[in-house]
């Protein structure tokens, strides 16, 4: 009997853990940073250079900070939903310019539009990795009190926004009340 | 036809050594001391882009950009520690190839010891089973002329 129970379990449990394998994205590696304040920075912004965007200013309302550069390709595919998201009016949505020229970010917003509220320029990507920053695009949500509660690498999807952003979002409004 | 074997193999050549190109710039150090330590910490450091190599063999913007901050803190007098305190921080326990033992990874640590205790508990168990059979008591005098009246009616 246990001749062939016992390798059928072992092959069960097998099968199990590739299912579980299959699942898991080795390429998303958790944010350490979830949970905690998102690191200060103060940037050069984008439109006006002269002036700065400081995590200060995000301070105060839910923000979703953007992560894009014009060479970045599934930037380009992200930026309709972004604008989506910006026109909801849902949260404010800033963006962080990484490692770009000034001159081709300009004239992709100009090509595509600009969402954002404001935009602060990493040109050297030092602030980028104080956030964790890997590669462009990458979105964090910040609660009114500047802490990072959820990060997504690469392009936000609409199911991303369906099932954990906006859920996320309900979540500190009724905090807050 | 030669000209295009030649081309083929400048092609070869120029791939060959491709691989020996090092990703990094060569970072000097004043003191041989840090120097070491910075190749072993870049040795030990996974790049996030590239999953499977190290922060020294990366050619990607972010593997540069992180070599650039392991040199700055370095210069600065900053400890080992402190270089990798500084990347989890930011990236998590994910930038290190030899993982901390901790919660999440005490499976990761000890499934080779629970497999091999797992493994050893089966094999003791099969060799007992098997020393079990072959030690039966042989047949006493009764049962032999049982068998033999049994082996004659087939026989007949």
């Amino acid at each position: 009997m246990w001749r062939f129970t016992l390798p059928l379990m072992g092959f069960g449990l097998l099968v199990l853990i590739l299912a579980i394998g299959l699942t898991q994205d080795p390429s998303e590696v958790p944010s350490p940073l979830i949970g905690k304040p998102a690191p200060e920075f103060e940037l050069p912004r984008l439109h006006d250079p002269s002036q700065n965007l400081s995590l200060a200013d995000l301070k105060g309302e839910i923000t979703l900070l953007n992560v894009w550069a014009s060479w970045c390709e599934s930037c380009r595919v992200e930026h309709p939903f972004i604008s989506e998201i910006a026109a909801s009016g849902a949260v404010a949505v800033y963006g962080l310019n990484y490692k770009d020229e000034r001159g081709e970010a300009l004239k992709w917003l100009k090509a595509l539009g600009d969402p954002y509220q404001a935009i602060a320029v990493d040109q050297d990507g030092r602030v980028a990795i104080d956030f964790g920053v890997y590669g462009a695009p990458e979105s964090y949500l910040l609660d009114q009190n500047g802490v990072i509660v959820y990060k997504k690498i690469g392009p936000i999807t609409a199911r991303d926004w369906k099932e954990d952003v906006s859920p996320l979002i309900q979540q500190l409004r009724d905090k807050q009340l | 036809m030669n000209r295009k074997l030649f081309r083929w193999i400048v092609l070869f050549l120029l791939m060959a050594i491709s691989h020996a190109l090092p990703a990094q710039q060569v970072v000097t150090f004043e003191n041989p001391e840090t120097k070491q330590r910075y190749e072993n910490l870049l040795e030990n450091l996974r790049c996030l882009v590239c999953q499977n190599q190290a922060l020294s063999d990366s050619n990607a913007g972010l593997a540069n950009d992180l070599r650039v901050e392991v040199e700055r803190m370095l210069r600065q007098g900053e400890s080992d520690q402190q270089v990798v305190d500084f990347l989890v921080d930011r990236y998590g326990d994910f930038v290190l190839y030899d993982p901390p033992l901790k919660t999440s990874t005490y499976l990761l640590w000890f499934a080779p010891l629970l497999l091999l205790i797992l493994f050893s508990v089966s094999m003791i168990t099969y060799f007992r089973h098997q020393k079990t059979i072959m030690t039966e008591p042989p047949l006493d005098c009764k049962q032999r002329a049982r068998a033999a009246d049994l082996l004659n009616d087939v026989d007949q």
